[in-house]
């Protein structure tokens, strides 16, 4: 049973979303039903696997029994399992959040949210370069449809620009793939690593070339600056628990840049391949994620910034290197993710509620429901600025001990932490403007009937999404000694390539 | 052979490039096919060329082709292909539902 753990994750959602597929004619109710069940079971599978990993050794799984490096194999590394679990925790109540109503814009819903996950699952889990392309691609054909859920001019627009550059993305892809396979003639990331470490001088150049093709890529995917331009609008025109779950593809993104620069040019000659460009440019995405956050007109857009922002931080976590560095970005990781996905459901809320003005930051009669609104409002805002008592605070503090033997401090310290203040400003501009400045309107009593119907089992996904947060603050400890082995385990990478390639892999 | 394919690989990727930086939805949609074209050659390319040899190991022949790229192309053909389909529905629907074919949704 343990061996076939490692593809239980990429395959829950697979057969589930087939099946809702074939079962596209029952209710609303009952598809409802299955996708939930379907995530609360890759909830506990991904626990499990966790929990398997961090005891034990890596588990690998290759796939149809070809053996490493000639046939495609699965790994479940520490990251790996670590990943799967927070996108089936975000999922899950993205998910929730939809079975309210959302869902029902638009067909196969439940259908593309599954593969959706498919595809997330299968990126992190995959040992085979050009394997983790095919699950890009599957992750992003998903989301094209995801995102253009609930249709509407401004979704369409959005839509085809985020599928035009992602195509152009996944072009630079397989240029990168193919130079690799074109000097080492393989494709598996184990075997890649031990070749680029043995890598010849002559050899050296295209290496390097194919690394930084490899890294334009994730950092297309991650939104770092200057490949930021696409991701404002798209998360802002997305339906609500779409937006939730695509907090999480930027993620994929950053899960690819580490593997990059723990894994495959994690040593020899091209080890410092992204030395020279990772922490300018997460500092320059903190600095140009906090303007964006100031000048945003509009709450969903604002908080599109916010996710720039936090890649920004994870990436200047991931830049500074180290355990430290990686584990305060491990650490960061899921809480921007809760954090932020609960941000765009609570955004959803609110713009409902407010019938003139949506999430505009413009005055709106007096808003139902402001107290729990506002309340769950101001906690988000802590969270996201990194205040003290909450799991940002302890994310930033993290981040900023990394940062203190790194010759780079100077500028970390005052971007994060300006950046931080910046942020603080914002929100609280905004949350005053959306729950302070009323203009006296039509009686809110009218709409109370209509709009509030079920406003605590509506704001329930954003509560739990809140109290993954506080489970961060509370068991930071353990979580840090998580993140601590993950990070030790990635900075060792001879475990990674002997569990894949056997003892010959050193 | 290897300066003639070179230079397909990069006039497409350059008239791909070029047509994907046009402001109209169709010649973006053409820039994406030139360069999934230009891709899928170059990653065909990097297996070596070989000519009139087979990919399967067979009994009293030395010298093989390498079937690999063939695989990944193949899997590359049809993402591309799914993916171009895609964006050409896309491109229709933003053009019915934003009345122009401006990638941008307005005439500038």
């Amino acid at each position: 049973m343990t061996t076939h753990l490692v593809i239980a994750p990429i395959l829950l959602p697979l057969l589930s979303g087939i099946l809702l597929l074939l079962l596209r004619r029952i209710t609303v109710r009952w598809q409802r039903g299955l996708g939930l069940l379907a995530l609360l079971a890759q909830v506990s599978v991904a626990v499990i696997l966790l929990q398997h990993v961090l005891d034990g050794p890596l588990q690998v799984y290759a796939l149809g029994n070809w053996q490493a490096p000639f046939g495609i194999v699965l790994v479940a590394d520490p990251l790996a399992a670590w990943m799967v679990l927070i996108t089936a925790l975000l999922g899950l109540f993205a998910l929730l959040y939809a079975c309210q109503g959302a869902d029902r814009a638009g067909r196969h819903f439940h259908v593309l949210f599954q593969l959706q996950l498919f595809g997330l699952q299968g990126a992190f889990l995959t040992g085979d370069l050009f394997n983790l392309f095919v699950f890009f691609e599957i992750l992003l054909l998903a989301s094209y449809g995801l995102l253009l859920h609930g249709s509407g001019p401004q979704r369409t627009r959005a839509g085809l620009h985020f599928v035009v550059i992602n195509l152009a993305g996944s072009t630079l892809f397989l240029f990168a793939v193919g130079t690799l396979y074109g000097v080492f003639g393989t494709l598996n990331m184990a075997d890649l690593a031990v070749q680029i470490r043995q890598v010849t001088p002559e050899q050296i150049g295209l290496v390097r070339l194919a690394g930084l093709l490899l890294f334009g890529v994730f950092a297309l995917k991650a939104a770092l600056v200057p490949l930021h331009l696409w991701l404002p609008a798209a998360y802002s025109a997305a339906t609500a628990p779409v937006a939730a779950l695509f907090v999480i593809m930027t993620k994929v993104g950053a899960y690819g840049i580490l593997r990059l620069d723990t894994l495959l040019y994690g040593q020899g000659a091209a080890a410092d391949l992204l030395d020279a460009w990772l922490l300018p440019l997460a500092l320059t995405t903190l600095v140009l994620g906090t303007l964006g956050v100031m000048a945003s007109t509009a709450l969903r857009r604002q908080i599109a910034w916010l996710v720039v922002l936090s890649v920004g931080s994870l990436l200047t976590a991931f830049a500074l290197g180290g355990v430290n560095g990686i584990a305060a970005g491990l650490y960061y990781l899921p809480h921007t993710c809760f954090a932020g996905g609960a941000f765009f459901l609570l955004a959803d809320s609110i713009a409902r509620r407010r019938v003139d003005a949506g999430d505009r930051f413009a005055p709106n009669g007096v808003l139902v429901d402001r107290r729990l609104l506002g309340g769950l409002f101001f906690i988000l805002a802590l969270l996201v600025a990194g205040l003290p008592p909450l799991s940002g605070f302890v994310g930033k503090f993290l981040i900023l001990r990394a940062a203190l033997d790194s010759p780079a401090i100077a500028w970390v310290l005052a971007i994060v932490l300006g950046g931080g203040l910046l942020t603080i400003i914002a929100l609280a501009r905004s949350g005053s403007v959306l729950f302070y400045r009323s203009v006296p309107g039509d009686n809110p009593a009218e709409k109370r009937s209509q709009a509030a119907r079920r406003l605590s089992t509506e704001l329930l996904p954003v509560g739990g999404l809140v109290l993954l947060c506080l489970v961060l603050v509370i068991g930071a400890g353990p979580v840090d000694a998580v993140t601590r082995t993950i990070a030790e385990q990635l900075l060792q990478p001879e475990i990674y390539i002997r569990a894949v390639l056997g003892g010959s892999g050193t | 052979m290897e300066a003639l394919l070179s230079l397909i690989i990069g006039v497409l990727t350059a008239c791909g490039v070029y047509l994907m930086l046009r402001g109209r939805s169709f010649p973006v949609v053409l820039g994406l096919t030139l360069l999934s074209y230009a891709v899928n050659v170059f990653l065909f390319a990097m297996g070596r060329l070989t000519i009139g040899q087979p990919p399967i190991i067979r009994e009293g022949i030395s010298q093989y082709t390498d079937p690999l790229p063939q695989a990944l192309v193949l899997t590359a053909i049809v993402i591309s292909f799914g993916m171009t389909a895609f964006a050409i529905v896309l491109a229709l629907k933003a053009r019915a539902e934003l009345g122009n074919d401006h990638v941008d949704g307005r005439e500038s």
